[in-house]
């Protein structure tokens, strides 16, 4: 910081000051092509979109239209959304609590010998691309979620009042809602799980040591210790593993079952935005109103999961400030 | 000096209740030590699944014939007929994946020197470092929206030069992130020493700084080809695929993911084969750059 100030002031015509200017130039100017680039995403997203706004008007987010008949146009976006925000949350549900056990594993429960290679077998699973789990999930996971899963807890659950519907489906495909959010989990408890673990490390060891020499068991120093002072960046990592599985594409396009109607159950067939795009977009024509009801959706995934990972931003920011 | 005795603050000793309490206390803790314990395991339980799967059905589709052949149809489980294999692919994703990294890592590496270098702390740098760790997390498909708006539309076509482009700024955000950290980690006095000496600023920087800071700056371009190995979302939308050997950038280009995803879903069990031995040879890739990746910054550190 203060280099760059020492260096301004007093260097007056030196042979590196074309150089200097040049290069501070270049780097300033990415700099703000990476912000320009933003701005450009989101205006041509917005602009692609816009005549089906203009078509549809607001009703365009809650109408459950999809009709490609010409001449009787008409789509809506409450479907893809409802699929996005639904199996996004589940999958949250299911790996924030794995993702914690992980993190507490890799911190305070493995021997330092095993810390590492579990650690970096974690982090592989980060790297595995989103269609290899497309795959798996499709030809691994749906059987045995069709075969066991959604049998039985169709006959346990099915026929309790009020919630049983949700489990009961005349869907026996195994490609369902259930399935997009059990393989969205997998793919982003990694990304949690080292965010957990990456804060949880940066406790300071005294306070946990102090808790310990009350007498505390490992679960309290956890929840008296070690979850407060962490609180904020642990739902920041939360929130950056929703950014993540809200705009998944492959992975849930392989196992959703791509239906465009309204789930009542966990294991019927449903789509999201990022996968009503990659199916239908490719194969619609240019200009049509249908690329522009696909552009518009894409504009309201942007909007949804930049509100997200900023928030998710600005609360690991304090992680490393303090 | 007679001390006072607050005999109300003592605790009533009871040693069954003592003992109760305790026995919870312990039983909770070993409840959460096998939550974890299993969380770990289910966790590792996945990767070994998805590996086992890879690598036992990828080898069943894997032949020479997988390097050397372009897209065939379904052979209907005739044995005479020549079955196809996924050089077309092959050679596509090599292409995109190059001129993606060339694009895409000066312009991160001058980012990402931007904000080490010369933005820290001011608003604008703290604005592209925002815009850049959203761009990192944000969703791959509505870049290829993007550049089917800003390229493919006025080109008239998919195009390997769109797919290419797409990745270019997949790339950029995790150069950006990467080169920002390494310049960050190196001692002030290293600059001030190579300033002191009479050399201006971007010679610091191009000769001393990155040259100190370059295994994790390989390590960044290295991870950046991992993540856009696989990404096929975006390409869908802008190279969009091809079933010949095809290395005109003004048309359609052909993929290894790309490839995958078509073939996979064909229902064909002769090209899901061959599917699932692309799917084999992507993730190897994948997983060999990271833990290189890996390697090169710990023999560093």
């Amino acid at each position: 910081m203060s280099h760059a100030t020492t260096l301004a002031a007093p260097a007056r015509r030196r042979a590196g000051d074309g150089g200097d200017r040049l290069f501070a130039g270049l780097c300033l100017g990415a700099g703000i092509l990476v912000l320009l680039l933003l701005g450009a995403i989101i205006l041509t997203l917005f602009l692609g979109g816009l005549p089906a706004f203009r078509a549809f008007g607001a009703e365009f987010l809650w109408s459950t239209a999809w009709s490609p008949v010409e001449g009787r146009e008409k789509y809506g976006a409450l479907v893809p959304i409802f699929g996005t925000v639904v199996s996004a949350v589940l999958a949250i549900l299911v790996a924030v609590p794995l993702a914690f056990g992980v993190a507490f594993f890799l911190t305070e429960l493995a021997p330092p010998w095993l810390r590492r290679p579990v650690g970096t077998a974690i982090e592989l699973l980060a790297a595995i691309p989103s269609i290899i789990y497309g795959m798996w999930g499709l030809f691994v996971l749906v059987p045995l979620v069709q075969q066991y899963i959604q049998l039985t807890l169709g006959d346990a659950l099915g026929a309790i009042p009020l919630v049983g519907f949700l489990f009961a489906s005349n869907s026996f495909a195994g490609t369902s809602l259930f399935s997009a959010a059990l393989v969205l989990a997998i793919m982003i408890l990694p990304f949690i799980a080292a965010t957990m673990r990456d804060v949880f490390g940066q406790v300071p060891a005294v306070y946990k040591e102090s808790a310990y020499g009350l007498g505390c068991t490992r679960w309290e120093v956890m929840r008296g210790v070690v979850l407060p002072y962490t609180r904020v960046s642990v739902v920041g990592g939360i929130m950056l593993g929703l950014g993540r599985a809200l705009g998944e594409t492959m992975a849930v396009t392989f196992v959703i079952g791509n239906a465009n109607r309204l789930p009542t159950s966990l294991f019927d067939p449903s789509t999201t935005i990022a996968s009503i795009v990659a199916m239908e977009f490719p194969e619609s024509l240019m200009g049509s109103l249908k690329q522009s009801s696909l552009l518009a959706l894409g504009f309201l995934l942007f909007v949804i999961s930049f509100i997200v990972l900023a928030i998710s931003r600005l609360l690991l920011r304090s992680r490393l400030k303090g | 000096m007679s001390t006072t005795t607050l005999p109300a603050l003592t605790p009533v000793k009871d040693a069954g209740v003592a003992a109760s309490l305790g026995r919870r206390r312990k039983r909770l803790d070993a409840l959460l030590r096998w939550f974890c314990i299993g969380a770990t395991a289910l966790a590792l339980l996945f990767l070994a699944s998805i590996l086992l799967t890879l690598v036992l059905r990828g080898l069943e589709g894997l032949s020479w014939a997988t390097f050397t052949r372009e897209f065939q149809p379904t052979t209907y489980g005739d044995p005479e007929a020549p079955t196809g294999g996924l050089l077309h692919a092959i050679i596509g994703s090599l292409i995109q994946t190059a001129i993606a990294t060339a694009v895409g890592t000066p312009i991160g590496l001058l980012v990402g020197t931007y904000l080490a270098e010369y933005a820290r702390g001011s608003l604008l740098g703290n604005a592209v470092r925002f815009v850049s760790d959203v761009l990192l997390s944000a969703p791959s498909i509505l870049i290829g929206l993007f550049i089917y708006q800003l390229v493919v539309l006025p080109m008239g076509g998919f195009s390997g030069i769109a797919g290419a482009l797409a990745l270019a700024i997949i790339v950029i955000p995790v150069v950006v992130r990467t080169t920002e950290d390494m310049l960050q980690l190196l001692p002030n006095t290293l600059r001030e020493a190579v300033v002191g000496l009479g050399a201006p600023k971007w010679k610091m920087i191009t000769l001393v700084a990155y040259r100190a800071a370059l295994p994790g700056i390989v390590t960044g371009i290295l991870l950046a080809v991992a993540r856009i190995a696989g990404e096929t979302a975006p390409l869908l939308l802008t190279s969009f695929g091809n079933s010949v050997l095809s290395t005109d950038l003004a048309r359609s280009m052909a993929s290894l993911p790309i490839a995958i995803y078509q073939q996979a879903n064909s229902g064909f069990p002769d090209l899901i084969a061959i599917a699932w031995a692309g799917a084999l040879i992507v993730t190897a890739g994948v997983l060999i750059l990271n833990i290189v990746a890996r390697f090169a910054v710990r023999s560093r550190s």
